[in-house]
C-alpha cells in the first residue's frame, strides 16, 4: 500500500519534535536535584528527623520506671521479652528485675507490648542502625542479675512518669559494642555432638522453656 | 548516627584531592604521551634523532628500521591504551550523567564521586571465569573479541588529535576508518554463530543487518564533506575548515549540516548505541551476542562499545565541526613555530597542545550528545529501524549528496555564498539553542517547587 505524502513528512517531523521535547526534558532533569538521600554519607537532616513520625526502631526499656508486671513479655507474640523478677533481698516486700531481655533481632517491630505497658517503660525509639556480626549480641540485657533492679511503685494520682530521653538508652546499649564484638555465651550453644552424657542436663531445661506458655 | 569525627573528615577530604589529582591526570598522562610520540614518529624526527643524538647516517645506518619499529609500537601501545582508558572514564561519565538525568546519584563509592569506578568494574571482569560454553565453536568463540578489539583500535591509525599529531595521516582516511570500524559487524556476526545460542544468532544478525544498512547512509553523508573538502585525508578535511564556527563545513552548507544529523544517526546505529541497540536489546534477547560471553572477552565487547563513542565523536569533529583548528592560529604559525632545527621547539608544542585541547573539547561536546540521547530516546523496533534507514535516511543522503554537487559548482562561482550560509546557519544555530534553553527552563518551571539545583552530587 502506498504511504501517502503527508505520513511521510509527518513522521519526519515527529521524529524532531520528540528529539526536541525529549532531549529539553532530560537536560532540564540534569538541572535539577536528585531525590536520592545519600545515607549515612550525608543526609540533609539529622536522621530522627527523617524518618516518619510513627515510625518503630528498636524496643527500649527505662527499667527505673518499669513495674515489673510482665504485661509485655504476656503480649509478645514472639516471645521475644524475657522477664524475671526475684524477692528484693533488702526489702522483701518489694521485688527485683534481675533479667529484662529483648531479642531484637527476633522482635518484629508490631508495638504490642508497647500498648499495655502502665508507665510507658517500653517504647519503641527511633534508632535502627545497630547492626552486629553476632546475633546474640542483639539480644540486650536491660537489668543486670547482680544488681536488680526493684519494681517502679505506680503513683496513681500521676499523669506522666518521666523517662529517659527515648533512643538514649537504646543507643548507647548499642554503642558500647563493637559491631564485631565476639556474642554472648548465654543462649544455648549449638548442639554438640551427640554424647550420652548431656542427655539428662537437657531434660530441666525444657520445663523451664515451657514454664512462660503455661502461664498463659 | 554519631557525627563524623576529625580523621573521618580528614580521610574524606584526602580522598576528594586525591580524585581530583589522579582522575583527570590518568587521561592527561595519556594524551600527553600521544602528543609526544605522534609529534615525534615522523620520518623527519626520527632521522634527525639517528643523526644527532645515536650519531648513524639514518639513510645507510640498519638500526634506523629498529629505531622506527620501537616508536611506532610503543605509539600503538599508548593509542590502544588511550582507547582502553577513555572508554572506561565514559562509562562511569555515562553513569553519572544517566543518573542525574533520572534524579539519581550514580556511582559515589569508588574514588570521590566513584570516579575510579571503571577500574574497580575492569578489574572485576577481569578476575571473572572465562566460560566457553561446550556447544561453541571454540575457535570461533575465542576469535571473535579480537576481531572486535582489531576493529576499534585499527581507527586510532587515522583519528586525529591536534595539528601534527596522528599517527598517520593517510590519504584516504576517512575511507579507511569507514573499512575498518565495518571490521567490529565481523566480529559480532562471529560471536553471534560461534556462541550457538540462539540469543546470541538473533543479536548477531540483528547487529549485521542494522550496521549493513546503516552504513549506506553514512557513506554517502560523509561524502558531503568529503566533496566541500576536496580530499579523503582526515587533516586534509580540517585544514579545509577554519578555527571559527562559520568556517565550519557544518554551517557553510546547509545539506552538510543534514548530512550530519544522517551521520550521527547512523553512527549511533552502527554503534550498537541507544536508540539502536536492538542486537542487545535485553527483553528479547538477553544480551544478544554478548549473552555467553565472560570475563575478559566480554571486557573486549564492553570496551569497544564505549570506546566506538570516542572515535564516532572524533570522526565527526573532523568531518563537520573544522577539527583542532585553533582561533588566530594559520597553517604558516605551525611552520615557523617549528624552529630550524631537525627537532622542533618548545613553541610548537605549545601549539600542538593547543590544538590538542581545542579537539578534545569538540570531541566530549559531541560525546555528550551521544550520551544524552541514548538516555532520552526509548529503543525502536526491528522494522521503525529499517524504515528509517531505507525510506528516510538513504534517500535524504542521496538528497544532500546532489544538492552539495550542485552547491560546490555555485560555491567556486559566488564564494561570498559559502560566507553568507557560514553565518547564516551559525546564527540560526545560536537560536535554536537559546530556544531551546528557554524550553528547558520551563520544563523545570512547570513542575511546581523544581528550580534549577546542581547539589547533592
Amino acid at each position: 500500500m502506498a504511504q501517502p505524502v503527508r505520513d511521510y513528512t509527518g513522521a519526519i517531523k515527529d521524529t524532531f519534535t520528540s528529539f526536541w521535547h525529549g532531549l529539553s526534558i532530560t537536560a532540564s532533569y540534569l538541572l535539577r536535584r536528585p531525590v536520592t538521600v545519600q545515607y549515612p554519607d550525608r543526609t540533609p537532616l539529622p536522621l530522627p528527623d527523617m524518618l516518619p513520625p510513627r515510625y518503630r526502631g528498636f524496643l527500649e526499656v527505662d527499667l527505673s520506671i518499669c513495674t515489673g508486671c510482665q504485661v509485655c513479655e504476656r503480649t509478645c507474640p514472639i516471645n521475644c521479652i524475657q522477664i524475671t523478677l526475684e524477692k528484693d533481698p533488702t526489702n522483701p516486700k518489694l521485688r527485683a528485675i534481675t533479667q529484662f531481655d529483648i531479642d531484637e533481632a527476633k522482635c518484629m517491630f508490631c508495638g504490642l507490648c508497647v500498648e499495655p505497658c502502665p508507665t510507658g517503660a517500653i517504647q519503641h525509639s527511633r534508632e535502627f542502625e545497630g547492626s552486629m556480626k553476632d546475633i546474640r549480641n542483639l539480644t540486650i540485657r536491660w537489668a543486670d542479675p547482680l544488681k536488680p533492679t526493684p519494681v517502679f511503685k505506680v503513683d496513681k494520682s500521676a499523669e506522666y512518669y518521666p523517662r529517659a530521653p527515648l533512643g538514649s538508652l537504646v543507643r548507647a546499649k548499642f554503642d558500647a559494642k563493637a559491631w564485631d564484638a565476639k556474642g554472648p555465651q548465654y543462649l544455648p550453644p549449638a548442639p554438640p555432638a551427640p554424647k550420652p552424657a548431656p542427655a539428662p542436663a537437657a531434660k530441666p531445661a525444657a520445663p523451664a522453656a515451657a514454664a512462660p506458655t503455661e502461664s498463659k | 548516627m554519631a557525627p563524623p569525627s576529625q580523621g573521618a573528615k580528614l580521610k574524606a577530604r584526602s580522598l576528594v584531592l586525591v580524585t581530583l589529582i589522579v582522575a583527570p591526570a590518568i587521561p592527561i598522562a595519556l594524551l600527553g604521551a600521544i602528543l609526544f610520540l605522534t609529534g615525534v614518529t615522523k620520518p623527519g624526527v626520527l632521522d634527525a634523532f639517528v643523526r644527532e643524538v645515536l650519531g648513524h647516517d639514518p639513510a645507510t645506518w640498519g638500526g634506523t628500521y629498529l629505531v622506527y619499529a620501537g616508536a611506532l609500537a610503543i605509539l600503538a601501545l599508548i593509542l590502544l591504551t588511550f582507547g582502553a582508558v577513555i572508554s572506561g572514564m565514559t562509562v562511569w561519565y555515562e553513569m553519572r550523567l544517566s543518573s542525574r538525568m533520572q534524579s539519581r546519584v550514580g556511582y559515589n563509592r569508588v574514588g570521590w564521586g566513584g570516579a575510579f569506578q571503571w577500574i574497580a568494574d575492569a578489574v572485576k571482569l577481569l578476575l571473572k571465569e572465562d566460560l566457553i560454553p561446550a556447544e561453541a565453536d571454540q575457535l570461533l568463540f575465542r576469535a571473535a573479541p579480537y576481531f572486535v578489539l582489531a576493529g576499534f583500535t585499527l581507527t586510532f591509525v587515522a583519528l586525529p588529535f591536534g595539528e601534527s599529531l596522528i599517527a598517520a595521516d593517510v590519504n584516504v582516511g576517512i575511507f579507511y576508518l569507514t573499512a575498518v570500524t565495518a571490521l567490529v559487524v565481523v566480529g559480532i556476526i562471529i560471536a553471534g554463530w560461534a556462541s550457538n545460542s540462539k540469543w546470541a544468532l538473533f543479536g548477531g544478525i540483528r547487529s549485521a543487518a542494522q550496521v549493513i544498512s546503516y552504513e549506506i547512509p553514512a557513506g554517502i553523508a560523509v561524502m558531503v564533506p568529503i566533496m566541500m573538502a576536496g580530499t579523503l585525508s582526515m587533516q586534509g578535511i580540517i585544514r579545509q575548515q577554519g578555527a571559527w564556527p562559520w568556517e565550519w563545513f557544518f554551517f557553510r552548507n546547509p545539506a552538510a549540516a543534514a548530512a550530519f544529523v544522517i551521520f550521527f544517526i547512523s553512527q549511533l546505529a552502527e554503534g550498537n548505541r541507544t536508540p539502536f541497540d536492538l542486537p542487545e536489546a535485553e527483553s528479547e534477547l538477553v544480551a544478544g551476542y554478548l549473552s555467553e560471553y565472560s570475563g575478559f572477552r566480554f571486557a573486549i565487547y564492553f570496551l569497544v562499545e564505549f570506546g566506538n563513542l570516542w572515535v564516532m565523536s572524533a570522526i565527526s569533529a573532523t568531518l563537520f565541526f573544522g577539527g583542532w583548528q585553533v582561533p588566530f592560529v594559520g597553517p604558516q604559525d605551525y611552520v615557523d613555530a617549528w624552529g630550524a632545527g631537525g627537532f622542533p621547539a618548545l613553541g610548537w608544542w605549545g601549539l600542538q597542545a593547543l590544538s590538542m585541547l581545542v579537539f578534545v573539547v569538540k570531541t566530549l561536546i559531541v560525546m555528550q550528545v551521544v550520551i544524552w540521547v541514548r538516555w532520552t530516546l526509548p529503543r525502536i523496533r526491528v522494522d521503525q529501524m529499517m524504515n528509517l534507514c531505507w525510506k528516510y535516511m538513504v534517500p535524504a543522503a542521496f538528497t544532500m549528496f546532489v544538492f552539495t554537487a550542485l552547491w560546490q559548482i555555485l560555491v567556486d562561482r559566488v564564494p561570498a555564498l559559502e560566507t553568507a550560509t557560514g553565518f547564516g546557519l551559525f546564527g540560526a544555530f545560536l537560536v535554536t539553542l537559546v530556544v531551546f534553553s528557554r524550553q528547558t527552563l520551563k520544563n523545570i518551571s512547570l513542575v511546581r517547587g523544581d528550580r534549577i539545583d546542581l547539589t547533592n552530587w
